[in-house]
């Protein structure tokens, strides 16, 4: 069994790395767009200073839209774009493509609900002092909702890093991959647990991560 | 300073048009401490907010020194807001941030540049006696130092007024004291126009020079702290003087008497003593004080007296009749028995 998992060890290693890139880049994208569409979710709401029922109206249905969208689907339903994007249809790189797409709006309402854990009081003091919307939202919504923020970008990579298996399945690389092609298809156990061991000590290790520095970033 | 004309705020809800103020008009002088009283629900922090335009009112106009907010554009009102300062029952402090950068954020909304900032900030928490808490963050602090950080923060930009939505109702007796003497130094020293928004009429009585008591949106009853106190019409302005200058007699006291009972208030420029001894000496009748106490409401004195007065019924009413046109209030308690 050793001398199984020594042999499967390069391509195993490939293969983490695979995931990695992928959960790695729709991590990004979801915070360099989920984050900001969730606090627009959030600053568009009734009775905050950006009150807005149509941008809400809009940017809520497309959240909705995308996140009742079962991944597997998604998968396929997005290869023309992906195509578009990446040019070619397999691979993490082009993985990365729907997973980001899921990644955005799964992020946005994580972001939305830690923003609303904010006590309206302390924006409403913003306000008051005459604080722009802008300066509102870097100085206060931010730093407050920071263990919050943090906390969903667990959740998030979690997510990804299974869905990322789900992306194996049309060619997307990773381990889920590796453990679908060896375990599913060519009935070896050994690649199979060892995949299942390494997800679960990735998992493990993203979560204590991410409640490390939440705790750290938490003044309260 | 602040000028009010008809404003009326009318809250939609499930239920139909909830009118949170409905049409009122009033205006605070410069310098000046003006208290708004009322229950909870009488639409008196919807009155303050509608001061800032923290809610924007249904109708009517708000004039803080003499420019119309609700015809600014979201930039002048933000501007106006910064010569605004405002205080909570909540303190509403950004917990992620310490003192300092607390107090710093309102400077930097201003546009303060940041090598002025410091300095500021240091000469508001010395204002506000918390030059040693610079660092912490405010869930090492306690209630009375959290308010004292959000009135550093609501100074911060050298506001001409501010409004202190029940700023001391979350607060211990103790600690309120000293809230409230912090906000006279502020007043006297500044010459800032406050408005304090409260249900605790000894609040009211510590520190406003003027108030208004609210029921259901409307202002009942307004004019001087002292004339409120001294002479209150509406029956809820009553109740809540009688939170101050509560005067239970002990049940028992009350059986035992057997004379007539009457409560006597003067004002401050009477020796409230020296016509009680006239009125024994012109009178054939017998004065017993149960009860007495002196408030002083903004410097000045309202003595409360409660007195029994035995004798012939006929010297009594006169006793009664030359006392009534010698003091503020005299009012009958219990007759003789």
């Amino acid at each position: 069994m050793l001398d199984r998992i020594i042999e499967i060890l390069p391509e195993l290693n490939t293969a983490f790395f695979e995931t990695m890139l992928m959960v790695g880049i729709s991590l990004l994208v979801a915070i360099l767009i989920g984050l900001p569409m969730g606090i627009l979710l959030y600053v568009t709401d009734k009775g905050l200073f950006l009150e807005s029922r149509p941008i809400k109206l809009v940017v809520g249905v497309i959240v909705n839209l995308i996140r009742s969208i079962p991944f597997i689907i998604l998968l396929v339903f997005l290869i023309p774009f992906t195509k578009l994007l990446t040019s070619t249809t397999i691979g993490p790189l082009a993985a990365s493509v729907s997973l980001s797409v899921a990644a955005i709006p799964f992020y946005a309402r994580i972001v939305e609900s830690a923003a609303r854990e904010i006590d309206k009081g302390v924006i409403e003091a913003a306000v008051a002092v005459g604080a722009s919307p802008w300066m509102i939202i870097k100085d206060i919504i931010f730093p407050e909702a920071k263990p919050g923020l943090i906390s969903g970008l667990t959740i998030t990579a979690i997510s990804l890093i299974g869905y990322s298996a789900m992306a194996g399945t049309v060619g997307g690389g990773g381990i889920g991959d590796l453990a679908i092609r060896y375990g599913y298809y060519r009935y070896d156990d050994t690649v199979m647990f060892t995949t299942v061991i390494v997800l679960i000590v990735l998992v493990q290790f993203v979560q204590y991560l991410g409640d490390f520095i939440a705790k750290a970033v938490n003044k309260r | 300073m602040i000028k009010i004309e008809n404003v009326s705020k009318v809250f939609k809800t499930k239920s139909g048009l909830v009118p949170g103020v409905d049409d009122v008009s009033l205006s605070v002088d410069k310098g000046e401490i003006y208290g708004i009283v009322g229950y909870s629900g009488a639409g008196k922090s919807t009155l303050l907010r509608c001061m800032n335009i923290l809610e924007r009112p249904t109708t009517g106009k708000v004039f803080i020194d003499g420019v119309e907010l609700l015809s600014l554009a979201k930039k002048e009102l933000r501007e106006a807001r910064q010569s605004m300062g405002m205080i909570f029952q909540g303190f509403y402090l950004v917990s992620s941030k310490t003192v300092f950068e607390n107090v710093t954020f309102a400077l930097k909304a201003a546009g303060v540049p940041k090598a002025k900032r410091k300095d500021r900030v240091l000469e508001l928490l010395e204002l506000v006696g918390l030059q040693d808490k610079i660092d912490d963050y405010p869930a090492q602090l306690s209630g009375g130092q959290k308010q004292r950080v959000s009135i550093a923060r609501a100074l911060a930009n050298n506001p001409k007024v501010l409004l202190c939505d029940e700023a001391t109702s979350a607060l211990d007796p103790g600690t309120t004291k000293s809230i409230l003497k912090l906000l006279k130094k502020i007043n006297q020293e500044f010459g800032i126009t406050i408005v304090i928004i409260t249900h605790e009429m000894e609040v009211v009585k510590e520190i406003c020079h003027r108030c208004a008591v609210m029921q259901d949106g409307r202002v009942i009853e307004e004019g001087p702290t002292y004339e409120i106190f001294a002479n209150p019409t509406e029956s809820l302005t009553k109740a809540f003087i009688q939170t101050v200058l509560n005067f239970e007699l002990p049940e028992k006291l009350l059986q035992n008497c057997t004379g007539t009972l009457m409560r006597l208030q003067f004002r401050g420029d009477i020796a409230g003593d020296a016509i009680v001894s006239d009125m024994l000496q012109a009178f054939p009748v017998r004065g017993n004080i149960l009860h007495g106490k002196v408030e002083y409401i903004g410097d000045i004195p309202l003595g409360i007296f409660i007195m029994e007065m035995t004798g012939e019924q006929s010297e009594v009413d006169k006793a009664i009749a030359y006392l009534e046109g010698r003091v503020n209030q005299l009012e009958v308690i219990q007759h003789a028995r």
